[in-house]
């Protein structure tokens, strides 16, 4: 049979060439002020911080730090447009949210450009997911605008007045929308405060918000660190705080809120567990694991970061698991092949580097993707840690990178106790082929998410929030527009 | 500012299969082992595989690996004519067309095999006389697979008699669908036997098949089976080669070699046309089963007006432009 003519192959491998998006399509201007009363405006105090770009860890532009009287000025202005945009008829405030969608769309390319560089996640990532994702939201929440009455919360439900927003680097114009889009349209106005590191997207918003010609004082937007943060927060007349982040700090923020009366909703961290049953089907559960722990660098809060592998199959998943992250191309962020991309900050690399050799030191097996890292720039291999115990620090602290624990066990109820063993509770994932074992453990788990046979799936129409010390609230679906209405 | 990213050697994607230097197929002796051997496998889940599919297509292909990608896939090419039209002269047309896809550019590649009916392989075989092009036939009642074994038998033989260097057989969909596991699987081993020193290719009709979950195990039926290619369609139903299916049979070539040590080749057929489709397929062929089935050994396009595409988008990388699609022949 091997005589049999057979052509030769020109190539060995699909050695893909690189295949950048152009990094000029982002239109960055050299420095930007802060988006006050419709208006972009110079902060009161000419304090400028730069944002780097990840991939290589040289400045894209510089930003204004929003002090205490900047805050004072945003939060005036809102208080001014609520009247106006509460008593507004909620289809006239729909118009506007169906605008911001649409403008979001049309600048779609720019948006993913300006989101790769100044977050270091692959293009194809924020083009496929958080740029689209975020234009749905603003589409679904224009569709409630007009109907609130109907969602369930009373006859006639009344905005709270004005939102304070404060959002993390991981998703910075998802996690605007994701605010934003809710309070809108249950007739509230908003100050939003990008994360330090990830200021630029919202300042493009910024611009979409003026172009649809939102009224003055709706939207406000003040860059800055901590803490412009917490002014935010202590702010006597901010009616309302939303915060993503960290648990660490949203922790401060709940014991302010609490002594000050104010509404809250927390998203917090999170040590998801993706349980992984004999009957799995294994090409997409290994998939799912991939994406539930590399997505994003792993900078998601409702990461798959622990992985929990019935022990009859666990040498079997970890070797397909390994032969998959093999494959990840870690690299450039632009590039549209490219699979991970840059850790969005010193700083954070640092804490995934201390607790990576915390989990060598504490005798957890180091695998790690053969992958060639570039030169400059904040790079972290994807990583996967075998023989991990309940008590290692790598099992229990969330590492918010590219770093995935793996445990074992031999029954579904180890399997729960395991996956609850964390002070988390924001996701977890169930793979299995029989229906009723899923049900079985998803009702015993103690996460405000989750999935079935897949992993990280969001849609504006599904809620999403945590338990215990991963936050309360939900954003998301008609659950989300409980957080910016006063029930 | 500073507004350009820097590039980098990376991983390049390709899945790293590990194949055993000594074989070990799966023994069937009996219907009881070969039910055992498909219960044993995973089941896939249509969703997850859809989505992988679709990732899988976002790859982007330039420069160099264009260049290199088009020429692979020319190669790959099965140029073929089933229809109850054909006649000599046509089949003569389609092999000078395999044999030389592109008389204007002799750096063009041949296509790998010219695919006809029984009755036309001498034919076939004649015109292809001194050329490194394979004849394939396709037999064993093709399209239905609906008759008697005696009958699918000497369709083959007649097929091998007049020169054929590869069959391409049907299974018999009905059986397996039923659960008749048995009577698929012996007919595959006689059609094996019957085609001697030829390669067989079997066909598992995956849109009647219709789950993945179906397509999976007739592909490890036909693998254990000892066929040398798994093939989707036969291109005369509705439904044929899908990304989601190309992904489940090219996972069951990879974990066939791993666990046996034989190297089973795929071949996708049917309503492929365009050379981005067929580009995305090696995509697939690349992250899935990697570098060894990136060869007309082991991966094959069942096509006909795709060869034209795959040209003209070879001659745009040559020359920067866009041709006329008069430019090729229509065979």
């Amino acid at each position: 049979m091997d005589d049999h003519p057979v052509l030769a192959s020109p190539l060995n491998a699909l050695d893909y060439d690189p295949a950048p998006e152009s990094a000029a399509v982002a239109h960055l201007h050299e420095s930007y002020g802060l988006f006050v009363g419709g208006a972009f405006t110079a902060p009161e105090a000419n304090e400028q911080f730069a944002t780097l770009n990840p991939a290589t860890g040289r400045a894209l532009a510089t930003v204004a730090h929003g002090t205490t009287d900047d805050v004072d000025r945003a939060v005036a202005a809102a208080r001014r447009a609520f009247p106006a945009w509460s008593t507004r008829p909620g289809s006239e405030r729909a118009k506007y949210l169906f605008r911001i969608a649409r403008l979001i769309q049309e600048r779609s390319r720019e948006l993913a450009v300006v989101e790769t560089l100044d977050n270091g996640k692959p293009i194809r990532e924020s083009r496929d997911i958080d740029i689209p994702l975020a234009a749905a939201h603003f589409f679904y929440y224009a569709g409630w605008a007009d109907k609130l009455e109907h969602a369930g919360f009373g006859p006639a439900p009344r905005p709270i007045g004005v939102a304070g927003q404060i959002i993390p680097w991981n998703f910075p114009l998802l996690m605007a929308a994701w605010k934003l889009a809710p309070a809108l349209a249950a007739g509230n106005t908003c100050v939003l405060k990008p994360a330090e590191t990830t200021p630029l997207s919202a300042l493009v918003l910024a611009d979409i918000i003026q172009q649809a010609e939102l009224p003055p004082g709706v939207v406000n937007i003040v860059t800055g660190d901590g803490r412009t943060g917490a002014a935010l927060v202590e702010h006597p007349d901010v009616d309302k705080i939303a915060f993503t982040g960290s648990t660490e700090v949203g922790r401060m923020i709940q014991r302010r809120a609490a002594a000050a009366g104010t509404h809250l909703t927390l998203e917090l961290g999170g040590k998801g567990a993706n349980i992984v049953f004999e009957d799995a089907p294994v090409d997409e559960m290994v998939e799912g694991i991939v994406d539930g722990i590399f997505f994003n660098q792993g900078h998601v809060c409702c990461a798959g970061s622990r992985l929990l592998v019935q022990e009859s199959v666990a040498d079997e998943v970890v070797r397909r698991l390994m032969r998959r992250v093999d494959q990840l191309r870690v690299g450039d962020p632009l590039d549209k092949n490219t699979d991970v991309g840059a850790i969005n900050s010193a700083a954070q690399l640092a804490r995934i580097r201390e607790l990576a050799d915390a989990g060598e030191a504490e005798g957890a097996e180091r695998l790690t993707s053969a992958c060639a890292l570039p030169s400059e720039g904040f790079w972290f291999p994807p990583t996967v840690f075998t023989h991990v115990a309940q008590s290692h620090r790598i099992a229990r602290e969330e590492i918010f990178g590219p770093v995935l624990s793996v445990l074992t066990f031999r029954t579904p109820a180890e399997a729960v106790a395991k996956a609850n063993d964390t002070t988390y509770g924001l996701a977890c994932g169930v793979w299995s082929e029989k229906g009723s074992r899923t049900l079985w453990v998803a009702e015993r788990l103690r996460a405000g998410v989750v999935w079935a046979n897949t992993y990280n799936k969001f849609d504006p129409t599904s809620p999403f929030g945590g338990v215990r010390e991963s936050g309360f609230g939900r954003e998301g679906g008609r659950h989300g527009l409980e957080a910016y209405l006063d029930v | 500012m500073e507004q350009v990213s820097t590039t980098h050697r990376i991983a390049s994607g390709s899945a790293v299969v590990r194949i055993p230097d000594t074989a070990s197929l799966p023994v069937i002796e009996t219907e009881a082992a070969l039910r055992a051997l498909l219960a044993s496998l995973s089941g896939v889940d249509a969703v997850g595989a859809a989505a992988r599919a679709a990732k899988l297509a976002t790859r982007s292909l330039k420069q160099s690996t264009k260049r290199d990608a088009l020429d692979l896939a020319i190669s790959m090419v099965d140029l073929t004519t089933l229809e109850g039209a054909d006649t000599p002269d046509r089949v003569r047309s389609l092999c000078a067309k395999a044999w030389r896809p592109d008389p204007a550019d002799p750096s063009t590649p041949s296509a790998a095999a010219v695919c006809v009916y029984p009755d036309l392989v001498a034919t076939a075989r004649e015109a292809l006389a001194g050329s490194a092009v394979a004849v394939a036939s396709v037999a064993t009642a093709f399209p239905s697979g609906r008759a008697s074994l005696a009958v699918k038998l000497a369709d083959v033989a007649e097929a091998v008699a007049a020169g054929a260097d590869e069959v391409d057989m049907v299974i018999d969909r009905g059986a397996f669908l039923s659960g008749r596991l048995g009577q698929v699987f012996d007919e595959i081993v006689a059609v094996r036997e019957a085609c001697g020193t030829a390669h067989l290719k079997v066909i598992l009709e995956t849109g009647e098949l219709v789950t993945l979950d179906a397509v999976r195990r007739a592909s490890w039926l036909a693998m254990a089976a000892r066929a040398d290619f798994i093939k989707t369609s036969t291109g005369k139903v509705a439904v044929s080669a899908t990304p989601p299916v190309a992904l489940v049979m090219l996972e069951a070539a990879r974990d066939f070699a791993e666990a046996t040590g034989r190297v089973v080749g795929v071949k996708l057929a049917g309503g492929i046309r365009s050379a981005k489709e067929a580009l995305r397929y090696l995509v697939v062929v690349n992250e899935t089963a990697g570098a060894l089935w990136l060869s007309p050994r082991y991966f094959r396009f069942g096509a006909s007006s795709l060869l034209n595409d795959l040209l003209a988008q070879r001659t745009k990388q040559r020359r920067g432009v866009y041709v006329r699609p008069e430019l090729f022949s229509g065979d």
